[in-house]
């Protein structure tokens, strides 16, 4: 490890967070067994431990354990830095996102007043029978959804963001001081062309991509086998980062299932099969309000969707838990969203008799089921499942719906997506603001949902794999650019936001690698 | 064969016309009995023209051959029955007054016209006017009415062989199939016929009932599967697990014997179920496979790369084995299930079938797996090879209904003569339209092809007279030369047809000119 980069608070930090984990102890245990081999001379007691525990593969799972701290733990700046700014150091952000925060929570509970529901309660016994027995086949006959809609759709979220105003450049009553082409007016560093280029360099024209060159009519010796072959060995190693550097040029179909889960660091045992189903338990007691709004948006997106219908019982299985599980709880730390509180009735206010609701602090948008669904094409275990999803949540997904100054946070891509496109399709950006039709207010709604249900589901998967692979949601915003150079020819020619929306309708033909290739590498 | 037996008038016009049957430099006339995606395709074909008149109307056999003069289109078939060889003449004559289409006109003419009231008919250049059709797609019902009296010429093509029942029956295929099977283990050994176990164990009701109750008494508790042997779309299908259910069944079905206006009690087929089939998502699925056959002797047989998946609308589980909208996954039967939702169509592409397979269980297991579908539609091709009247101016398009087992393995559920043509969605319509198009590119009618070709569009030549491989002389050149045979087969395959068929006339004009 390369310390000096590292305060001594952080690796502190580090330290205490593997003495609580189940590693340490697993550690001790596998210690102990090595200890108690008779070939162990007393001698040399500390070396033959090591060796033993590298030998069995410990040091592998050590290893794996300190990189997922590193990849879930932003490195700080400074020492000790109050913890709202660990969650988003610019004020007025902060501010916007608790103000957003106001609303939802107000058209959650007037949704509760409306249809008079309570927020959660106590299913009876016979009912938890119920539920028990048809836990697989939730989609059959679900509540009565008529009366919900969801709390909000990316497109109110649009208008948010358009409406962020940074007052220290607002100072003064003359407009248009520092005023940006596009609809994001806070300004913010993000990268160039340049910069992206170094940053996916491995996806440079020149080097061969899973997602291009193992297509069907290609000879699978000229790129498919050896990929092959090698995926089978960095599987075989079990080892984060190196899984990690693999996929920088795609999974191939196959593995990705499993290489996933090592980038991921998801390796289930006892005790998360054990979780989880004390999740379902909770769903099977208490029916949240929650509940009703994911049922709705499955039915609304997924089980409309000629890809993912099949998978609907999938989806209750894994939103349904996830809404109960506070271990989604520890995000909050570097999101700069909050849990909404909710109150325990006739003690409003007080702040001990305050919950989280839902349990995970997580309330779900139109849309939110497709973050589940493609990742239903890789795992056939519901538990498998449950546990890339939870992980793909907390390191990219909650980024995509809340306001923050983070470069991959979803201000950031839009406008890493609206200077892309002025700088280098000027003349169409032009043409398109001046018939009426911001880029952004098309390209938002893709970037929301990281393009789950407009692409077909093995281009999402061939994007996410990017998305892992870099650690970073830039690819998306620089996707977005991609399809609009590709279908500029037919762009240039509309006349209204309308025109240029039924062009860009229908990406389910897009190759998404070749144009993620062609807009950063080909000019 | 079957030759000896039956002369019927196509077989007797032979050598007197141009050999290769080509049209020549004027339209193709088509007919055509459905009104869904087959009619659209045709329509849209450039050079094609509709024989106007009465196209849904199976044609009367009887029809008094005096009006054949003046009564034009739809009747030229039957007019050659009575008269062997000399039909030529006669026949030429009676088209050139009935035949509507001048070249002249050219294609602006409108199916509809007049066809007989002052309509100076002027003769078509070539001499094909004989037949008003160059292309029939017609129904079954109407083959069998009149394939025995009709005579063809060279280029006429039809669809369905004369007896395509041979293998559309769910008794007969089995029949067919069992006795391929003993034939192969008899003359190859028993590990040949391995390569048959794809269909449940079967037996015919009623002539087979007291072997069926000997073998169901010898595996008691597995589930049994009745089904109509001649009705299509699920209809009439019921499983059961205990026999009482099937005596109730027998009695009120074979009861009525005595009532003379019945006629013979319906035959059924009852089949072992599969109890472990693949589910995804928990439903249950299977898949269509479409297959063209051009010609019997020597077999030949095209396999289409898309397809579709169905998925049962319900999850499935054997605890309720009344419920049959858990089990068949038919799209007539899924109609009628309670929360059907039609825009929703319960499908997946063959495409999407297959990625989502190899994700889960690599590209080899697939690989295999697919491989086993070609087996089914080899085999049970050749089960009927020397059943089938074979006639070069038929063809058939097959729909294979082909369901997974939880290991993977294919099985064979059923063959479909006349595959539902109808689509219940833009992209199933995309699906047929390129399908349909495709048999027309195959057949070749307008002969912008060579002849030669192993994939047209979407389809890819699997068998003729024997296995047709992936790519041919060059294997020495593999480096580790483990891809030595590769079939001609890519089933779920991405379908770029519009491509591979561009470059595919291309490519077959600069042959032919030089």
């Amino acid at each position: 490890m390369g310390d000096s980069n590292y305060s001594k608070a952080y690796i502190q930090t580090l330290i205490d967070e593997l003495k609580t984990s189940k590693i340490y102890t697993d550690l001790q245990c596998a210690a102990q067994v090595e200890i108690a081999k008779p070939t162990l001379r007393l001698s040399e007691l500390k070396k033959g431990v090591l060796n033993g525990l590298v030998n069995s593969g410990w040091d592998r799972k050590l290893r794996n354990a300190i990189y997922r701290f590193l990849q879930t733990h932003p490195k700080l700046q400074f020492p000790s830095p109050p913890p709202e700014h660990l969650k988003e150091p610019l004020v007025f952000l902060r501010k916007a996102q608790q103000a957003w925060e106001k609303r939802i929570l107000k058209s959650l509970n007037s949704m509760c007043t409306d249809l008079n529901i309570p927020l959660a309660r106590k299913r009876p016994e016979k009912e938890q029978k119920e539920w028990a027995q048809k836990w697989t086949e939730l989609g059959i006959d679900g509540p009565d959804l008529s009366q919900f809609r969801p709390v909000y759709a990316p497109k109110d979220f649009l208008e948010v963001i358009i409406g962020l105003q940074n007052p220290n450049y607002h100072g003064s009553d003359t407009p248009g001081f520092y005023h940006l082409w596009g609809i994001v007016q806070v300004p913010l560093k993000v990268k160039d062309i340049d910069e992206l280029r170094l940053q996916y360099s491995d996806m440079s024209i020149n080097q061969c991509q899973s997602g291009i060159d193992d297509a069907q009519d290609i000879p699978s010796e000229l790129f498919e086998q050896e990929r092959v072959k090698l995926g089978k060995k960095v599987i075989n190693t079990n080892h984060g980062p190196l899984a990690q550097e693999f996929s920088k040029k795609g999974c191939p179909t196959s593995m990705r299932a499993t290489l996933w889960c090592q980038i991921l660091a998801v390796e289930l045992d006892e005790i998360d099969i054990l979780y989880y189903e004390q999740l379902k338990t909770n769903v099977l007691q208490h029916d949240l309000l929650v509940d009703s709004l994911l049922y709705k948006d499955v039915k609304l997106t997924a089980t409309n969707d000629d890809q993912y219908f099949v998978f609907e019982d999938f989806l209750y299985q894994v939103l349904l838990p996830f809404s109960r599980d506070t271990y989604v709880l520890n995000h909050f730390d570097y999101n700069s969203a909050s849990p909404p509180k909710s109150y325990i009735r006739g003690r409003l206010g007080m702040d001990e008799f305050a919950v989280n609701y839902p349990p995970n602090g997580v309330i779900p948008f139109h849309g939110f089921a497709m973050y589940v669904a493609p990742m239903c094409f890789l795992y056939k275990e519901t538990i498998t499942l449950y546990y890339v999803f939870r992980e793909m949540y907390v390191r990219y997904f909650f980024r995509l719906h809340s306001i923050s100054s983070h470069p991959q946070g979803i201000v950031g891509l839009s406008l890493l997506f609206e200077s892309l496109l002025q700088t280098h399709e000027s003349d169409l950006f032009f043409h398109l603001k001046s018939v009426g039709c911001q880029p952004l207010k098309v390209a938002f709604k893709w970037l929301v949902r990281a393009f789950s249900g407009y692409l077909s589901s093995d281009q999402v998967l061939l994007l996410w794999d990017r998305v892992l692979a870099y650690n970073s949601l830039e690819i998306l915003a620089v996707l977005a650019v991609a399809i609009f150079s590709f279908r500029k020819t037919n762009l240039m020619k509309v006349q209204s936001y309308n025109a240029a929306e039924a062009v860009l309708a229908d990406l389910t033909t897009l190759q998404v690698i070749p144009l993620i290739q062609l807009s950063l590498f080909s000019k | 064969m079957s030759k000896g037996t039956k002369v019927p008038g196509y077989m007797q016009g032979k050598g007197s016309r141009n050999p290769r049957g080509i049209i020549g430099d004027r339209e193709i006339r088509y007919k055509c009995s459905l009104q869904n995606t087959i009619l659209d395709v045709l329509r849209g074909r450039p050079g094609w023209q509709e024989v106007p008149g009465q196209n849904n109307i199976p044609q009367n056999v009887q029809a008094n051959p005096k009006q054949q003069g003046q009564q034009s289109t739809g009747q030229q078939p039957s007019n050659t029955g009575k008269s062997g060889s000399g039909s030529t003449n006669q026949g030429t004559t009676f088209g050139n007054k009935g035949s509507v289409r001048n070249p002249q006109q050219g294609p602006g003419t409108q199916p509809g016209v007049p066809t007989r009231l002052g309509f100076q008919s002027i003769p078509p250049i070539t001499r094909n006017s004989d037949g008003d059709w160059d292309f029939y797609w017609c129904d079954r019902e109407w083959l069998a009415q009149n394939y025995d009296t009709m005579f063809l010429y060279e280029h006429q093509k039809i669809l369905h062989f004369r007896n395509h029942y041979e293998l559309t029956r769910k008794n007969l295929m089995v029949k067919n199939l069992k006795r391929l099977k003993k034939q192969t283990e008899r003359e190859l050994g028993k590990a040949e016929g391995q390569s048959f176990e794809f269909f449940p164990t079967t037996y015919e009701l009623p002539s087979e009932y007291h072997i069926f109750v000997e073998e169901f008494k010898k595996n008691p508790g597995i589930i049994w599967i009745m089904k109509p042997a001649a009705r299509a779309q699920g209809r009439g299908i019921f499983l059961f697990r205990r026999l009482k259910d099937i005596t109730d069944w027998k009695k009120g079905e074979y009861q009525p014997l005595s009532d003379p206006n019945r006629e013979v009690p319906e035959t059924y087929v009852v089949q072992r179920y599969i109890e472990n089939p693949y589910l995804i998502g928990g439903r249950k699925f299977d898949v269509r496979v479409y297959v063209l056959v051009v010609s019997y002797n020597p077999l030949k047989v095209w396999l289409y790369r898309s397809g579709f998946a169905r998925f049962s609308n319900t999850r499935f589980s054997l605890d309720s084995i009344e419920d049959t909208y858990v089990h068949l996954t038919n799209v007539a039967i899924q109609k009628n299930a309670p929360d059907y939702d039609p825009d929703k169509g319960c499908k997946w592409s063959t495409q999407q079938l297959r990625k989502y397979l190899c994700a889960k269980h690599g590209v080899e297991a697939v690989k295999n797996a697919f491989k086993g579908i070609d087996n089914i539609i080899i085999k049970s091709l050749q089960s009927v090879q020397k059943i089938i009247i074979n006639d070069k101016h038929c063809f058939e398009m097959y729909g294979y209904d082909v369901l997974f087992d939880s290991d993977l393995k294919p099985w064979l559920i059923e063959i479909n003569a006349s595959p539902s043509l109808t689509a219940s969605g833009k992209e199933d319509y995309d699906l047929k339209f390129g399908l349909l198009n495709d048999v027309l590119n195959v057949l070749d009618l307008e002969n912008r092809l060579t002849g030669k070709e192993k994939r047209i569009g979407g389809w890819d030549l699997l068998w003729e007279d024997g296995p047709i491989l992936a790519d041919d002389g060059n294997m020495e050149c593999t480096p580790n030369g483990t891809t030595a045979s590769i079939p001609n087969s890519f089933l779920g395959c991405h379908n770029d047809r519009k491509r591979q068929l561009r470059e595919l006339f291309t490519a077959a004009q600069s042959i032919k000119k030089s």
